[in-house]
């Protein structure tokens, strides 16, 4: 039933899988439902997993619906007529496979000449039960025996709250792998037994309480913990903005794991020089000498930037693209006392690899081990940064 | 199941509901699967479980999900330490495992006599794998207690409300086993509603005013935490209690800390909306 909507749903990359396809089949076979709106917010809470998928959906459900012309409301004989018998028949599979197997256009017709002949409700319904799981199609099929039957047209609310597609501002496909980009950040973890002693030592215990000659001696321990202090530095505008999705997921997932001990972020434009930035705009400064005197040296350090500038920007005193810097300290020595200073630096740079012959990605690609923004890129570098020095 | 069944959930006193948010309910109900809620702070995700369990007069369990939160606590928990101190200094029987045993809030769902609310609040809070941890359990609704070599299966299938603030994505597979709902922002017509729940007496002319300054404030983007409905009820208590006269509210918006919670959202509001009136 419905089944082109299905792939229409696709289409319109929503993620549905058959199991919340068969999932909504189940429901309708169950009845729950009296008419095209009742379809629409049945459908939607059943297929549709995050409210950045509601605009497809509207506009999936558009293509779909639009044309119907389907009645005000299905006239009630007819449900009443389709309904009653459904709810005491529960569909197993074998029969789910049957009624998925049933020409609907039969189906229809028969239908359509049972509403000519009768004018009140007929408990002859079982008789189309009777016929093996066909009922089913009542429900998933009210919509097109709306249409034949009803005859009578207006407008559809549904189809009307789809066209309104008030969900539009919630579309942001720009999530969709943050997910994927925290599992593989979950690796980066070194576990080591810190705090309080709050965790029974089993072995400890055991071996206390026979020393003890059998009375209990509790042994207590300190629990591990993720000792991972991560500061990430992130290159933004200019040549990085169309990176700019890639790396905001980055962030989005770096600054979602809880499970770091400590989190740090700092913005760049192009090469770091005397400041960083805590803001995107780059106006709340911060001295790159202040930092690299409060933060310990065991802080892992993931760099994020094309790497590409023109190479006075990076060897030159005064090179820095904004001319007020007027940095007195090239880049590239900036970058060197944060490689000097932490064990574990590693950059990635969103770039397609193949580019980077470019000289200033060479240069730095010299100071830090260089991997690209992908999943794969990642997984290498987190594995860089901890392995033991 | 049966079907007359079916429109089991039409909300409760003090909770007003949209009709999407119903349907998706009674699907939930119907289907025997978890509703997964989503919406903006303040929506009232919370209070849906707490709004079921009171329309279908079913007793509410609760399970607060914490960064810390392990998926095995809700299933039970097997207190070693206790048995172990009982085998020295307790005149218990201890070959009983069962007696350590104790069942979490998941468990205890399973087990309960008759249907319950049971109402996994924050699920996003926890570590990232948690969701996954709970997919087969949630799918069969039953679990294995290998100490005791015990199957708990549910006895009703309890009705799970799931809330999430998504601050970490869900994974794929635990979300094709829910149902989902996204509670909008409340119109202004059904945030009428929802406040006349709460305070059935209120003038008219506070109401309007309270609500026209309230979505005013809304559509300032640059506020780092836009108000919501709990803190707009908050407000209109404000405003009763302080007994402010209605045609005072939308010109100097009293009380406004109960609206803007965040310093740099009160310093914005005052910058631009207070200065310049002046």
């Amino acid at each position: 039933m419905f089944t082109d909507f299905f792939y229409i749903l696709r289409q319109n990359k929503v993620p549905v899988s058959l199991v919340e396809w068969m999932t909504l089949m189940e429901a309708l076979a169950k009845g729950h439902i009296k008419d095209l709106d009742d379809f629409y917010f049945l459908a939607r809470a059943i297929l549709v997993k995050s409210e950045a998928y509601y605009d497809q959906y509207d506009v999936a459900f558009q293509q779909y619906f639009q044309g119907v012309e389907a009645p005000e409301e299905i006239a009630e004989q007819v449900l009443d007529w389709l309904k009653d018998p459904l709810n005491r028949l529960f569909l197993n599979e074998e029969e789910r496979a049957k009624f998925e197997s049933m020409d609907f256009d039969e189906l229809i017709k028969e239908l359509e000449k049972r509403l000519e002949e009768q004018t009140e409700q007929h408990d002859g319904g079982g008789h189309w039960i009777g016929r093996g799981g066909t009922s089913p199609f009542g429900h998933s099929g009210y919509h097109p025996a709306g249409i034949r039957i009803g005859g009578q047209s207006g407008g559809r609310h549904a189809v009307q709250i789809a066209g309104e597609r008030r969900f539009k501002n919630y579309r942001s496909d720009l999530t969709l792998d943050v997910r994927q980009i925290g599992m593989a950040l979950k690796k980066l973890r070194q576990l080591r037994r810190t705090g309080l002693e709050d965790e029974l030592d089993l072995e400890g215990t055991i071996k206390a309480t026979a020393k003890n000659a059998g009375d209990l001696d509790f042994i207590w321990q300190r629990s591990r913990k993720n000792t991972v202090k991560l500061l990430l530095l992130m290159d933004v505008g200019g040549s990085m903005e169309p990176f700019a999705k890639l790396c905001s997921q980055l962030f989005s997932a770096a600054h979602s794991s809880t499970h770091f001990r400590d989190f740090q972020y700092y913005y760049f434009h192009n090469c770091i020089y005397d400041y960083l930035y805590q803001d995107v705009e780059r106006v709340d400064a911060v001295s790159t000498l202040h930092l690299l005197h409060t933060l310990e040296s065991d802080y892992k350090v993931l760099l994020v930037g094309d790497a590409r500038m023109g190479p006075w920007e990076l060897t030159e005193r005064y090179g820095a693209i904004n001319y007020y810097e007027r940095n007195e300290i090239p880049g590239i020595l900036w970058l060197k006392r944060i490689r000097d200073h932490f064990s574990h630096c590693v950059w990635l740079n969103p770039d397609d690899p193949r580019f980077w012959i470019h000289p200033t990605v060479q240069m730095i690609g010299k100071l830090f081990p260089m991997y690209s923004l992908t999943l794969g890129g990642l997984e290498q570098a987190v594995g860089k940064l901890v392995v033991a020095k | 199941m049966e079907k007359d069944n079916f429109a089991q959930f039409s909300g409760s006193e003090d909770y007003v509901t949209s009709e999407p948010l119903r349907n998706a309910v009674n699907v939930s109900i119907a289907l025997g699967r978890p509703l997964l809620i989503r919406g903006e702070a303040g929506t009232g995700k919370t209070l849906l479980a707490h709004s079921i369990a009171q329309g279908l007069e079913k007793k509410l369990l609760t399970w607060n999900v914490k960064s810390t939160t392990k998926a095995q606590e809700g299933l039970y928990v097997y207190d070693t330490v206790q048995r172990l101190n009982d085998s020295r200094f307790g005149d218990k029987d201890i070959s009983d495992i069962k007696q350590y045993i104790k069942l979490g809030k998941l468990g205890q769902a399973f087990i309960a006599p008759e249907k319950v609310v049971l109402l996994i609040d924050e699920v996003d809070k926890a570590d990232i794998e948690f969701p996954n941890d709970l997919l087969n359990e949630l799918d069969e609704m039953s679990f294995y207690i290998p100490e005791t070599n015990e199957t708990i299966s549910a006895i009703h299938r309890p009705i799970t409300v799931i809330t999430s603030n998504a601050e970490k994505e869900l994974p794929d597979a635990f979300l094709r086993r829910c149902i989902f709902h996204y509670i909008e922002f409340p119109t202004p017509e059904l945030m009428e509603e929802i406040v006349r729940v709460h305070f059935p007496d209120i003038k008219d002319s506070l109401l309007s005013e309270a609500l026209k300054s309230f979505y005013k404030l809304r559509e300032v983007d640059d506020f780092r935490k836009k108000p919501s409905t709990s803190e707009l009820i908050d407000w209109i208590r404000a405003l009763i209690a302080g007994g402010i006269p209605h045609e005072n509210v939308s010109k100097q918006l009293p009380f406004i800390g109960t609206l803007l919670k965040k310093e740099s959202d009160y310093d914005y509001f005052v910058n631009n909306f207070v200065i310049r009136r002046r």
